[in-house]
């Protein structure tokens, strides 16, 4: 299923939208699997996999941590699609793949989306790669209907969020914070800011909030005016504390707070 | 062809571009058009220079070495003095540049990665010259094999952050310096301590540093009456090696040597050359060659030397490899220790490990370039920081 769809039809119903986030080959391919899985069966509505890179520069120690523990225990790129096809061919919510640019571009930017297209995946969200630097991605994505999410932050002038949006499909990710992932107590002012300036410049967009979110009420307050609430470093620890079983109760405590 | 020496980022052919977090672009294109605007304005560039002048000590001079080069064959060899800078390596000509742009933006923060602690060493002078804050990221494994850096930037002011994520060498303080800009952008300025990363860095890097060439290819003409046959530096992250080349571009008639730290040897997978070894793709920002394997993970880097131990090179180094227009090399540990070994004893001048690759590189050419032949080499760093590696290499602590 597609990304928009799937957060079109929770606006048609009224219910809010959670994104989250594991790394995949965290503890290993199986159990990153195996936790993929669990969120969409507790509530989760996105998938968003991340690929294991050696320089992520984006993310806090959290995430770090995860995701170098990983790549110790020999994760490779090409299970990327077997993740993928294994996740959507068990669960119903779209399956995003959220990598550095790097390991893209050395593996083919047109064979990565052929084969991400062929293993049932949604699409890509690249935190490293802005518009400017992706006519190669733009054109493979089109050509093989995958979702593109692009990153806008509280920073990004009013031209560089339209253009981040109009070329973003699925939805735009609205970066919260100045920062990178994380836990955070706050994370409503700039993020309501980043928001409303998607809705001026691509009033048609999407748009979900993520870095920092923790809390069923941090996740609660932000789609009561973004599309979705995008949640990774929360989980990625709940797992770290207490495997499965932490990440599972993780997720239903955030969830009961949107749908009640 | 237009002039090599016009070349200006984003782009070095297909090298350079941004592939960085979209929160960091504000501040590169604040970062650029300040430094556009500073480029243009005559008040910047005369108080830079002045600066220079009474503070860093330039222009350095150039020292002509006849002891060494005898062993290097039959060749002149001549030094550009960069050592002789304040705080003892070519570093602290992009540091007093970016410093003044900070000021200019407004930042009241700096935060810098180090390898060697040259750079980190030359950013805490520059916050303490400017009464700016200071923050210095260094490999937890760098802050041990240069630990009297690490005294000199604490001596300085400047808090001094060990990284002990991934490789824990200069890759790693990169990566850490560019998580504390995103979340601190407002504030701080990131002055990035070599020709890699994001627009505009390579260029606005390569810029503050091209007075090592400028300077040296009017000394050569002025006072030996000719332009050298091979201009030759170490390339780690590849500052002071464009620093010189870039005068010498346009001169055919000067051939180019990076040297490149081999590590245990080119014969092994223990090394940083990355010029050699590597493959084009995209580390801290840029798009440039850099050591990787099949999925686009960094591989560790490996070399005595810490300033040289870095995965990838600024794109410039990678555009001028594919033109041809200069050559990239290997030296290895054991090599460049001989060549700093040489130096001391027929100069009296210790240089950099780093530096010393060049050196080297230098009695290599020796026997390749025809008799006579001249080659000028950015001496780009004193060796103090380098006396306990030094010592223990060379056995002369009496205690191992
Ligand atoms: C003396 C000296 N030379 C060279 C280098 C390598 O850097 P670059 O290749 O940017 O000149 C360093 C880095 O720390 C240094 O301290």
């Amino acid at each position: 299923m597609k990304t928009q769809d799937t957060i079109a039809a929770n606006r048609a119903a009224g219910t809010d939208t959670l994104i989250g986030y594991f790394p995949l080959g965290y503890p290993s391919l199986a159990e990153s699997i195996e936790a993929a899985v669990a969120m969409v069966e507790e509530g989760v509505d996105v998938l968003e996999l991340g690929v294991p890179y050696s320089d992520p520069v984006m993310d806090g120690l959290v995430i770090q941590e995860a995701t170098g523990e990983a790549l110790a225990a020999g994760f490779k790129l090409r299970q990327t699609f077997d993740a993928v096809r294994e996740v959507s061919s068990r669960v119903d919510a779209p399956v995003l793949v959220m990598t550095y640019w790097n390991p893209v571009a050395q593996y083919g930017v047109e064979k990565f989306a052929s084969d991400l297209q062929a293993a049932g995946g949604a699409g890509l969200i690249t935190p490293d790669l802005i518009p400017d630097e992706a006519a190669e991605w733009l054109a493979a994505s089109d050509a093989h209907d995958l979702d593109r999410v692009f990153l806008v932050a509280p920073t990004s002038s009013g031209e560089r969020v339209k253009t981040a949006s109009d070329l973003s499909r699925g939805f735009v990710y609205a970066v919260s914070t100045m920062g990178i992932t994380g836990e955070r107590q706050e994370v409503d002012t700039l993020a309501r800011g980043v928001v409303s300036s998607v809705r001026q410049q691509a009033p048609e967009q999407f748009t979900a909030v993520g870095i920092g979110i923790s809390t069923s009420e941090q996740a609660k307050a932000v789609n009561s005016y973004a599309d979705g609430a995008i949640v990774g470093s929360a989980f990625v620890r709940a797992y770290q504390d207490g495997g499965l079983p932490a990440l599972r109760s993780k997720v239903r405590d955030i969830v009961s707070g949107l749908r009640k | 062809m237009a002039n090599l020496r016009d070349q200006v980022g984003p782009y070095f052919g297909e090298f350079g571009g941004r592939f960085v977090p979209e929160s960091l672009i504000a501040a590169l294109d604040q970062l650029d058009a300040t430094y556009q605007a500073a480029k243009a304005d005559p008040t910047f560039v005369a108080e830079l220079a002045e600066l220079h002048r009474t503070y860093t000590g330039r222009p350095s001079i150039i020292t002509e070495v006849k002891r060494f080069a005898a062993l290097a064959g039959d060749i002149r060899v001549f030094l550009k003095r960069e050592d002789l800078n304040h705080t003892g390596s070519h570093k602290i000509n992009n540091v007093l540049g970016q410093a003044l742009l900070a000021k200019r933006m407004g930042k009241t923060r700096i935060i810098a990665e180090t390898g060697a602690g040259q750079h980190g060493v030359a950013s805490a002078t520059a916050a303490a010259l400017f009464g700016l804050d200071c923050v210095v990221y260094m490999g937890e494994v760098d802050t041990q094999r240069q630990a009297l850096n690490v005294a000199r930037m604490q001596l300085l002011g400047a808090e001094v952050v060990p990284v002990k994520t991934g490789s824990r060498t200069l890759k790693d303080a990169i990566n850490e310096a560019l998580r504390d800009w995103v979340t601190n952008v407002e504030t701080t300025h990131y002055l990035l301590g070599t020709v890699a990363g994001p627009h505009p860095f390579p260029t606005m890097v390569r810029d503050f540093h091209s007075v090592i060439g400028n300077e040296a290819r009017a000394q050569m003409l002025s006072e030996y009456g000719f332009l050298p046959d091979a201009v030759a530096a170490c390339v780690g992250g590849g500052s002071n090696a464009i620093g010189i080349f870039h005068a010498f571009l346009d001169d055919e008639s000067v051939r180019l040597f990076g040297f490149e730290a081999a590590g245990d040897g080119m014969d092994t997978d223990r090394h940083a050359a990355t010029l050699n070894y590597g493959k084009p793709g995209v580390l801290h920002g840029a798009r440039s060659y850099m050591l990787q394997d099949e999925d686009g993970q960094t591989l560790e880097s490996h070399s005595i030397s810490a300033g040289l131990d870095y995965p990838g090179v600024g794109p410039e180094h990678s555009w001028l490899k594919d033109l041809g227009r200069s050559e990239y090399r290997g030296i290895s540990d054991a090599e460049a220790m001989e060549a700093l070994r040489l130096l001391s004893r027929t100069e009296g001048i210790i240089p950099a490990i780093e530096t010393a690759h060049a050196l080297a590189g230098v009695l290599k050419l020796g026997k390749e370039l025809p008799a006579g032949s001249s080659v000028l080499v950015n001496l780009s760093g004193r060796g103090d920081k380098d006396m306990e590696t030094a010592a223990r290499y060379f056995g002369l602590l009496g205690t191992d």
